[in-house]
């Protein structure tokens, strides 16, 4: 239940221009911490990766992985950012118990990567996102609160830290402010979040799980009136743990800044918690003194110079962004937008394109994976990669089906077995005897059985009630057990009645 | 006789050890026999880990029975600065926050002792975190100085040098910050050595200043202390600050002791104001002596020194306000006033009132002014650039000669009491060993005679480039030498103390 | 005066120390001592001058994303004030909302 005053959306929208600003950090996939060689295994038992170093013991020492580095760097040059050629870790001071020196090391003034972009498609257009800098940092443990109500810190009792989390690298994305989003801001900000997370996963650096918490998020906010020059001022919004939450937090700062704004206050800058049982935000702890990290370079580290070589190995082997892998097999595939956005949305675009990779027509493919696969994986409630069925065996099967081998009933039956398990495409047509009957004798044989069992129905088609047909088709195929081919039956039939 | 054992130099020791004249339990038990006398008066010890060591003998005689090789320092005693880590020892690092800390692990130098076979005897007295001039802010009481029980024994390695001096040890380890090592040795009367800063790891090292903490070691004799030095030195992996490169060969040059044609700078701003006379005579007959043995000696300005006090109590204090941190009573140590009433912050706010003395308290609050955001590049800032200023004109200074010299510390050793609580009075007694801290070169003090005011010890300080630490021992041993025919005896044979 | 009583009141709480008001009383001064001595370096001229944070001139210092032993949690959970289901247990944190 919020208290806050909100204007409706559309009506905020109608006076008010918003800007928008995200920022994300990223779990690196590494196998190991940041400055240590603990391992990352997510859900392990508590404190059972944890050495000197990243519970901070006195005396211990950070030694930097180069295999986050790499990452970073990977994550930086996808977003079409300049690379350092020099930079180095600064110390980001303050207490809370889930960190285990009361300093973060992080990067301050110098971060590794600058100054690049990613292009969002929405609507119909394209929003140019700025990226204003990545970063790497450490993560801190985990906090179980007991005592209170919910498992939240309102009124817990005590706390329990587990530091297996402590010290896995992180990296900080942060946006330049974006304007001009208008109406559309919401669902520019999903859309960022979405394009950024597939972009990671394409560079195998991170499981980018929001659900896992290896994808977090803070969203910024501000309003101004229509047609200012000033831009107003902006909150921040945290526990932002899903993409449906990215669009209802912007969208409930939206309303609720205009609400302040109309009244003719001030809207606060502060820190600000979503809440995913009903989509509002409330304002954090509000504290005595601002912040002061003091940040100054880490003293334990020394400065990181990538090699001009390494990183162009690194720019050489990207693969290809899914952005421009979109727009590639629109164009190889002949597909409108609304198409390539239908395959998107259904998370079928890797399967269609592996498909088409094995044989099978992008059409085809298409059909199989949105059609017939897409409404089996809605039934058992998983995701269409989740499918007990290959790319290769779906091609194979819109091979047999091309080839005439199969009518689509009978590649419908096929397709079920291979999902229970029977075996391969070729497996099944051959133990279930599954092949078209395209063997003109026994089509003959079963066409004139129909012919000679329905003499009404043939009285009907002779007087040119030609749809009367598909009642004999429907007996072939009911004698053929539905493996005759039946655009053949028809013609067979028209054949010999008119 | 077990007291001539202890009179005996680590490397008369290491020769009786390996003719097998005498064993390493025999040695062990001499040492703890003149602890248990004397240590009542002198407090070097915090810990003394007789069944340990006396384990450790015997592991090492065991080995010299079955003829299995073994390092020089096997079986030889060592006294360890209770800031490294020791798995199965304490460590408090002089504080009530860290009161009956056991780390699960042992600091790198620790380790490479341990498997040189050398004898750890326990752990030794210091300033609380390395934080002073006189062992006087340890939480457990102070050491006195084995040449007058009512007068320091420097610091903050005070307890190390004062085992050293008493022979309770003939060699021990501890770090230099702000000259912890070298202001300690020389108002005890033995030798001291700053390595090259990133020459002895720091992993284990519970961190004062980490662009400035320095392990190295104490000795009687110049001999000994480069044994020590390069058994505790080379390149790290688990320490990023660690130097890559062969150790100097400092026990050859400590062996050669040949100074001829070497040219010896006299740095002009490390004299005057505030030096005792008799320091300043015993420096300047250990200049001209230096010069017989065919030095060239000029005069070298090192004009930014004068800064280099200031510079040292913004970078150091501001380095360890961070990372003081992480002792908050939630992992480890004192855990103050947790009943119930209290949260997380209070806790960690009390529990750090109690377990932190005045000076640590000082430091640390003089950082977070330093690194404070509005204050940074007036302070911080700004003394960091003094230090590239430092490292100038050392740079300038080796260009001319290949070694500098100064005294050690402006005075002898002072009474107790005497500057305890006037830390401006106190931070003077490092006004000759900062430089080289900030400049993270080499830096050795070697007894130079008594001054005649006092009879109390005067050191002389060489200093050299970085990696040039054998030019260090060079220069110390042929002084050394030359001292000790012309007193006829060495210099600690005139400690009343005891 | 370089520092006033309240400014090193507030550092005392930001670097989460508990002060006493006699601490407060005999510390403050000190402070202002120390801090007006060390305010010296401000009298250097440094323009164009770099600072120096790391006196090694290292860079590039890396490991490889190998496993290394760890500590078993029992280790790790050792020296803990207090523990419960294989945590470290603190008291309650003031959170964020």
């Amino acid at each position: 239940m919020t208290t806050e005053t909100l204007v409706p959306f559309a009506e905020a929208m109608e006076r008010y221009e918003p800007v928008i600003g995200l920022e994300t950090h990223v779990e690196l996939g590494t196998r190991t911490k940041m400055f240590c060689g603990c391992t990352t295994t997510f859900g392990a038992e508590p404190n059972s990766q944890v050495c000197p170093v990243c519970l901070g013991l006195p005396g211990s020492l950070p030694v930097v992985n180069r295999m986050a580095i790499e990452y970073t760097i990977r994550i930086g040059l996808a977003l079409n950012c300049e690379i350092a050629s020099w930079c180095r870790f600064a110390r980001k001071n303050y207490f809370y118990p889930d960190m285990p020196k009361n300093f973060q090391i992080s990067q301050y003034d110098e971060p590794l990567c600058t100054d690049g972009y990613l292009d969002v498609e929405v609507n119909g257009r394209t929003i140019k996102v700025g990226i204003e800098r990545v970063h790497l940092e450490e993560d801190t443990g985990k906090s179980l609160h007991v005592g209170g109500a919910t498992g939240r810190i309102h009124g817990a009792e005590y706390s329990l830290v587990d530091y297996n989390r402590a010290g896995i690298p992180l990296v900080e994305i942060v946006t330049k402010p974006v304007p001009g989003t208008g109406a559309d801001a919401p669902v520019v900000a999903r859309a960022y979040v979405t394009e950024l997370r597939d972009l990671i996963r394409s560079l195998s650096v991170s499981d980018v799980r929001m659900e896992e918490g290896s994808l977090r998020c803070d969203v910024n906010t501000s309003l101004a009136p229509r047609g200012s020059a000033v831009w107003g001022t902006r909150t921040e919004t945290k526990n932002v743990n899903s993409l449906r939450s990215v669009e209802r937090a912007v969208e409930f700062e939206i309303e609720r800044q205009a609400a302040v704004l109309d009244a003719g206050g001030r809207v606060k800058q502060e820190t600000r918690h979503f809440h995913e049982n009903n989509g509002t935000t409330t304002a954090g702890r509000s504290k005595e003194e601002a912040q002061d990290y003091r940040y100054f370079p880490e003293p334990d580290l020394v400065p990181v110079a990538p090699p001009i070589e390494w990183v162009a190995q690194i720019k050489a082997a990207l693969p290809e962004a899914p952005s421009a892998r979109r727009a590639r097999l629109r164009a190889e595939w002949n597909l409108s937008e609304a198409d390539m956005t239908a395959l998107s949305n259904a998370s079928a675009l890797d399967l269609v394109m592996e498909t088409v990779a094995e044989g099978a027509s992008p059409s085809d493919a298409r059909k199989w994976w949105l059609g017939e696969l897409a409404r089996r994986a809605n039934e058992a409630g998983i995701e269409l990669s989740a499918l007990a069925i290959t790319p290769a065996q779906v091609a194979r099967v819109a091979e047999l089906v091309e080839a005439g081998s199969l009518n689509d009933k009978l590649a419908r039956q096929v397709i079920d077995a291979v999902l229970a398990g029977e075996g391969d495409p070729d497996e099944i047509v051959e133990a279930r005897g599954l092949a078209v009957v395209s063997d003109e004798g026994e089509l003959t044989k079963a066409v004139d059985e129909a012919i000679a069992a329905n003499p009404d129905v043939v009285a009907r088609i002779r007087v040119g009630k030609t749809q009367a047909v598909g009642v004999l088709v429907g007996a072939v195929m009911k004698a053929t057990r539905g493996k005759a081919d039946a655009a053949r039956v028809r013609e067979m039939i028209m054949e010999r009645l008119t | 006789m077990a007291s001539e054992l202890t009179r005996m130099t680590a490397a008369g020791l290491s020769a009786a050890l390996a003719s097998k004249e005498v064993s390493a339990t025999e040695v062990t038990q001499a040492h703890l026999d003149r602890i248990a006398a004397v240590d009542g008066r002198v407090h070097a010890f915090l810990h003394v880990a007789a069944d340990s060591a006396l384990e450790q003998a015997a592991t090492v005689d065991e080995k010299r029975r079955n003829g299995e090789p073994l390092s020089p320092l096997a079986g030889v005693p060592v006294a360890v600065k209770d800031v490294f880590t020791t798995t199965g020892l304490p460590t408090t690092c002089g504080s009530r926050i860290l009161e009956g800390w056991h780390p699960p692990y042992d600091a790198t130098i620790v380790r490479r002792l341990k498997q040189a076979g050398a004898v750890i005897l326990g752990k030794t007295n210091m300033d609380e975190f390395a934080m002073g001039s006189s062992t006087e802010n340890s939480a457990y009481g102070t050491s006195r100085n084995p040449w007058d029980l009512d007068r320091i024994p420097g610091g903050s390695s005070g307890g190390s040098s004062a085992a050293v001096a008493a022979y309770e040890a003939p060699l021990a380890i501890g770090t230099d910050t702000g000259g912890s090592i070298r202001q300690p040795a020389a108002v005890c009367g033995v030798v001291g050595t700053k390595p090259t800063y990133g020459g002895s790891s720091r992993y284990g090292v519970v961190a004062f200043a980490s662009s400035l903490d320095t392990p190295g070691p104490f000795g009687r004799t110049v001999l000994d202390a480069a044994l020590l030095h390069e058994a505790m030195s080379g390149h790290d992996p688990m320490d990023s600050t660690s130097i890559d490169a062969p150790v100097p060969p400092v026990v050859a040059a400590a062996r050669e002791a040949d100074v001829s044609g070497m040219r010896i700078g006299v740095v002009t701003e490390l004299s005057g104001e505030g030096y005792q006379s008799g320091v300043l005579s015993r420096f300047a007959e250990a200049v001209e002596l230096l010069e017989s043995l065919g030095a060239k000696v000029t005069e070298v300005s090192c004009p930014h020194f004068k800064y280099a006090l200031p510079a040292y109590y913004l970078i150091a204090p501001s380095e360890c306000s961070s990372n003081l941190a992480r002792f908050d009573a939630m992992r480890y140590g004192l855990r103050a006033g947790d009943d119930g009433t209290r949260d997380a912050e209070e806790v960690m706010a009390l529990t750090r009132e109690q377990g932190f003395g005045a000076e640590v308290k000082r430091r640390i609050i003089l950082g977070a002014y330093a690194l404070s955001s509005g204050y940074y590049d007036a302070y911080y800032g700004k003394a960091q650039q003094v230090r590239t200023l430092i490292i100038r004109d050392f740079d300038a200074a080796f260009g001319q000669v290949d070694v500098l010299v100064s005294p050690s510390t402006p005075t002898t050793a002072f009474p107790v009491g005497e500057r305890a609580d006037d830390p401006m009075a106190m931070y003077l007694a490092d006004l000759c060993t900062i430089p080289s801290d900030l400049a993270g070169n080499a830096a050795i003090s070697v007894p130079c005679g008594l001054a005649p005011e006092d009879g109390l010890p005067v050191g002389l300080q060489v200093m050299a480039p970085a990696l040039a630490d054998d030019r260090l021992y060079r220069v110390a041993a042929a002084a050394e030498a030359a001292f000790t025919q012309r007193w006829g005896h060495p210099l600690l044979a005139e400690a009343k103390g005891l | 005066m370089s520092i006033t009583r309240d400014e090193v009141a507030h550092l005392a709480r930001l670097s989460r120390i508990a002060l006493s008001d006699a601490e407060l009383d005999h510390l403050a001064p000190q402070l202002d001592q120390i801090i007006t001595a060390v305010a010296q370096v401000q009298e250097v001229a440094a323009e164009g001058i770099p600072p120096t944070s790391h006196a090694t001139g290292l860079t590039n210092v890396f490991r490889d994303d190998e496993p290394a032993p760890c500590l078993t949690p029992a280790e790790a959970l050792s020296q803990a004030p207090a523990v419960e289901q294989q945590r470290f247990k603190v008291p309650r944190i003031l959170g964020e909302d």
